[in-house]
């Protein structure tokens, strides 16, 4: 297949981000300005949530290696809206910033490209390649602050650990291979429909690993406490949310094209795996002291009952899947957003550290109640309580458990939701005590005129928006789960 | 419209209280009040000029008809409405709200004197969502509600708390409660799942609607475990004995205006669902389980009375008794006969009215005393003003001393229970006998005995003695003229009674209602 100006258009998203990436690049080598870099990162990235509209009228359409399907376009636009609010929160952060403040900006662009590529992915070279460019900025991003022991062990510690993954990815591509003679999905899922021998299953096993480290899929979970407590409240929030839905979104092509997840133990294992994330996220989030472990823990949970929606794999999981996506991507950016704001460091008296410990957070209410607000409206949608998207989007994950009758499902759903509200409400009541004499931190005074303030605003209007009106929500998913041929 | 407007109207008063906050402490309150007497008047206009009676109950399988009712639709995927609907029980009940938030808001005039904007807002926001669950007849909607009034509740009882001794914090308390009800309630939403998408199975549509999924045909075992779900969250929420592990504690810890709405209506919303959802959903299955269900009532009864004898904090000693008459509650709604469903609307009432007056007096004790420790009272008589007199007549109407309505309460229930279950009937019977003695044991605690200090307290203020007054006014006046009640919610008792008692006669019935 050759390409054709129809290829080229529908492949403009990542063309544009790839654009403004090397203007950002060549930006810097002139002149640095912070701010200037920040506006053309948000307009380029704008620019391709725009010609989005153009491409979701030509989808779906096949481009060598890529799908330009309802799927892709999905993912596309979560991935920008958090690519957005991320370099927004980077902003507000690096603001005070000593070193250079640009470079973050360009590995943003870089990681969002990839993001992008991974989750229209359809071929093992272009899931690879998307997978490594969404990976390596992150490993910059998370060590940005490199004068700051924390962020230099997180970055390390993701920088070696995921490259094990990689290893395990690229080894269960090779046996896939070796045993299919195909790197398509397509060819995979048909050589793989009939029998499926002991390297096939081998490979699929490692390629889930791989994919699985990235979700941080219990037992494969380690590094994502500490990596989020020490990474910097933006590239955090990257991670947490577009990372994990690209991720995410190129898992759900391959169990919903490979029927070799529909049967048989690898299905049992996904089913498994998916139980013991719910439980194992909620029962370490109980204990922790810092906020930002405490989130983590908490995305595990979610990436928990998401994986729900790929063992079940037909029926509503898309639906579901897309669902619950929209809700956790805006649910994380409205949390993990606050958390920025707040922990920015080098506001007074920080000692340069990302503030995150829950004592930092007692009382915040009676200083700024719209901030706490915020928080308190997405932790209580991370809890799934009605009048939030999190009700929704929970909603559909035990819907979509009730319709397959997959009750232990449902049932470590309801359970993990049980254990979760324990360590939501602490946080939440936290927010609202008042003691004397307690260490206070602040967010800037301006916060909510500056950008930062808005994205978060944003976020939780969204969410109670969608959580009282999801049915324009739900439309949108359904035109997805059509376009992407079900 | 009116009818979304009950609920819309806690829901803007909360916001508007939360601002007001910056003008002072008066502005919240006085809003706060307004709200709530607004909606206690829309609630008594309805009951004066609409038509509870609905005619006669027509013949199996007519559709259920309401007094009132507004639909819109809101999630068309899943074909879920907002779909309120009022019939005399629900009236009743959404009185009683308005009621009860007014005198909530009374009683916390001088107790809650920080954050008061905030507590005024979680207050009318539970209070909002209490009437969003009478109104609601939509699964989906009640659901809704019924999770989302949970999280003001939180608020109220953690952060206004009174934190007690021996690591009983107000937090705990809180979160306890809310883990209780609120992973009940996701049982109860799997089962609500379950009969939707059995209905989606036979029809191939989805509904949330009560009267459609009525008709749903369920084979035995399934009804057995969809009907299960919907108890445990009620029974949770009730409480049942076995579930009824966060009521003291939640009671003991919350704030006076908490502790009112716990018992008065919150409690009352399970009994409502089980005569709103859990039995007309499920008649067969209901009818099965109702033996079960009838011992646990038992067990509440002799349970919550004999605690209730041992306790040493005056609020847990009725929270305590609170279970004892919610057993007595459960007793009637299993029974289902017309008799014992009218005792349980009126025992509801009597019991909102009498526990609302004991936890308002116990927080003025507090108010005056600094304890709830009955080990540091005593002899108070004579000493509080009228206060003493107020609780003897409310602790009479509470071990259901005949003139007071919970004796009507309780004989209804006792009385129309008899001819479906009359062993359970001698046996509840003997569990007012336990009624009197931790009744009796409370005023002589509390009021009587060697007196432990010699100053003279506060008398009642105005405002205090006014609360008290109405409570024990429309004690006496349900007690000594029940009909207006029993004509308001008769007819919806008969639906139920309708639904559920017409499977005892027939018990070869093929599948759906009859």
């Amino acid at each position: 297949m050759t390409l054709t100006a129809t290829h080229l258009l529908a492949l403009s998203p990542p063309i544009l981000v790839c654009t403004t990436a090397i203007l950002v690049m060549l930006a810097i080598a002139w002149r640095r300005h912070h701010t200037g870099i920040a506006i053309v990162t948000v307009v380029g990235l704008n620019l391709a949530l725009l010609s989005l509209i153009g491409v979701g009228r030509m989808a779906p359409l096949a481009a060598p290696m890529l799908a330009i399907d309802g799927l892709a376009i999905f993912a596309a636009v979560l991935i920008l809206v958090a690519a957005l609010a991320c370099a927004t929160l980077a902003h507000a952060y690096l603001v005070h910033h000593t070193g250079p403040r640009e470079e973050f900006y360009l590995l943003l662009l870089c990681a969002t490209a990839g993001g992008m590529v991974l989750s229209a992915s359809t071929h093992l070279a272009t899931l690879f390649f998307g997978l490594e460019l969404l990976s390596i900025p992150l490993y910059g991003m998370l060590a940005y602050v490199y004068g700051e022991r924390r962020s230099l062990e997180a970055g390390v510690k993701y920088l070696v650990l995921s490259a094990a993954a990689t290893t395990f990815l690229l080894f269960g591509m090779a046996l896939l291979y070796a045993e299919t003679g195909h790197l398509d999905f397509a060819g995979l899922a048909a050589r793989l429909g009939g029998d499926i021998g002991a390297w096939g299953l081998a490979g699929a096993a490692l390629m889930l690993m791989g994919l699985g480290f990235k979700l941080s899929v219990v037992p494969f979970h380690m590094w994502t406490p500490d990596v989020y407590e020490g990474g910097p409240g933006p590239a955090a929030t990257f991670l947490a949310s577009a990372s994990k839905v690209a991720v995410f979104v190129v898992l759900l092509r391959l169990v919903v094209a490979a029927p070799a997840f529909e049967d048989g133990w690898l299905h049992n294992v996904l089913a498994v795996l998916a139980i013991l994330t719910m439980l194992v996220g909620n029962l370490l989030a109980l204990t922790q002291s810092n906020l930002k472990r405490l989130l983590g823990y908490s995305s595990i949970a979610h990436f928990g009952y998401l994986l729900t929606a790929l063992v079940i794999g037909d029926g509503l999981s898309i639906e579901a899947s897309g669902v619950y996506l929209v809700t956790y991507l805006l649910t994380t950016l409205g949390a993990f957003g606050v958390v920025t704001l707040i922990s920015s460091p080098h506001v007074a008296g920080s000692g340069g550290t990302d503030a995150a410990g829950l004592h930092h957070y007692r009382g915040l209410f009676w200083r700024r109640p719209y901030l706490t607000a915020v928080l308190t409206i997405t932790l209580l949608s991370m809890a799934g309580i009605p009048f939030t998207a999190g009700f929704i989007g929970k909603f559909y994950i035990i819907a979509l458990g009730v319709e397959a009758e997959r009750w232990w499902l449902v049932g470590a759903v309801i359970v993990g939701s049980a254990i979760g509200l324990f360590y939501y409400l602490r946080v939440m009541v936290t927010l609202f005590l008042a003691e004397a004499g307690m260490q206070r931190r602040d967010a800037p005074e301006n916060w909510a005129v500056q950008a930062g303030g808005v994205v978060v605003l944003g976020a939780a209007a969204l969410v109670i928006v969608l959580g009282i009106y999801p049915a324009p929500m739900i439309a949108w998913v359904r035109s997805i789960g059509v376009l992407a041929g079900g | 419209m009116t009818l979304f407007w009950l609920i819309l109207i806690p829901f803007i008063g909360g916001l508007l209280c939360w601002q007001a906050d910056r003008f002072g402490d008066l502005p919240p309150r006085w809003i706060a009040l307004a709200t709530m007497l607004i909606e206690l008047a829309i609630t008594l206009g309805l009951w004066f000029h609409g038509d509870y009676h609905l005619g006669n109950v027509g013949m199996a399988g007519e559709a259920l008809r309401w007094s009132m009712e507004w639909r819109v639709a809101w999630i068309p995927r899943f074909g879920i409405e907002v779909h309120l609907a009022l019939d005399g029980l629900s009236l009743v009940l959404i009185a009683l709200t308005g009621f009860l938030g007014v005198l909530a808001v009374l009683c916390s005039w001088h107790e809650i004197v920080r954050r008061v904007g905030f507590f005024h807002l979680n207050l009318l926001w539970i209070l909002g969502g209490v009437v969003g669950v009478f109104l609601a007849i939509d699964l989906f909607l009640f659901f809704f509600f019924w999770e989302m009034m949970l999280v003001p509740m939180y608020f109220l009882i953690a952060l206004w708390g009174h934190s007690g001794s021996e690591g009983r914090t107000r937090i705990r308390a809180a979160t306890k409660f809310f883990i209780y009800t609120q992973a009940s309630g996701l049982l109860m939403l799997v089962s609500i799942l379950g009969l939707v998408f059995v209905h989606h199975a036979h029809t191939g549509e989805y509904t949330f609607a009560y009267a459609t999924l009525m008709q749903t045909p369920l084979s035995e075992s399934t009804a057995m475990w969809l009907m299960l779900g919907f108890f445990v969250a009620f029974a949770v929420k009730l409480p049942v004995v076995p579930v009824h592990g966060w009521l003291p504690d939640a009671h003991a810890q919350a704030p006076t205006a908490g502790s009112v709405d716990l018992a008065g209506i919150l409690l009352k919303t399970a009994a409502y669902g089980m005569l709103r959802f859990a039995l007309p959903l499920f008649p067969e299955a209901s009818q099965a389980f109702a033996p079960v269900a009838m011992t646990l009532g038992l067990i509440g009864i002799f349970y919550g009375a004999l605690l209730a004898c041992g306790q040493q904090d005056i609020k847990r000693l009725i929270a305590y008794t609170s279970i004892a008459h919610m057993g007595f509650v459960l007793i009637g709604i299993y029974a289902g006969t017309q008799l014992a469903l009218q005792g349980v609307v009126l025992m509801m009432v009597a019991h909102a009215f009498s526990a609302a007056g004991l936890f308002i007096l116990s927080g003025q004790l507090y108010e005056r005393l600094h304890t709830r420790d009955m080990r540091e009272m005593g002899g108070l008589w004579g000493r509080l003003g009228s206060l003493p007199g107020f609780s003897l007549c409310f602790v009479a109407a509470s071990l259901g001393m005949p003139g007071t309505a919970n004796f009507l309460g309780e004989f209804l229930i006792l009385f129309g229970s008899f001819p479906v279950a009359p062993w359970v009937v001698v046996i509840a019977s003997v569990g007012l006998v336990l009624a009197a003695i931790y009744s009796l044991l409370l005023m002589q605690r509390v009021y009587f005995g060697p007196p432990q200090g010699e100053g003279i307290f506060a008398d009642l203020d105005q405002r205090e003695y006014v609360m008290l007054l109405a409570l024990l006014g429309l004690v006496l006046l349900f007690g000594l003229y029940p009909q207006p009640l029993l004509d308001t919610t008769g007819a919806a008792m008969g639906e139920v009674q309708r639904l559920f008692g017409a499977v005892s006669q027939s018990t070869i019935l093929p599948m759906g209602i009859p």
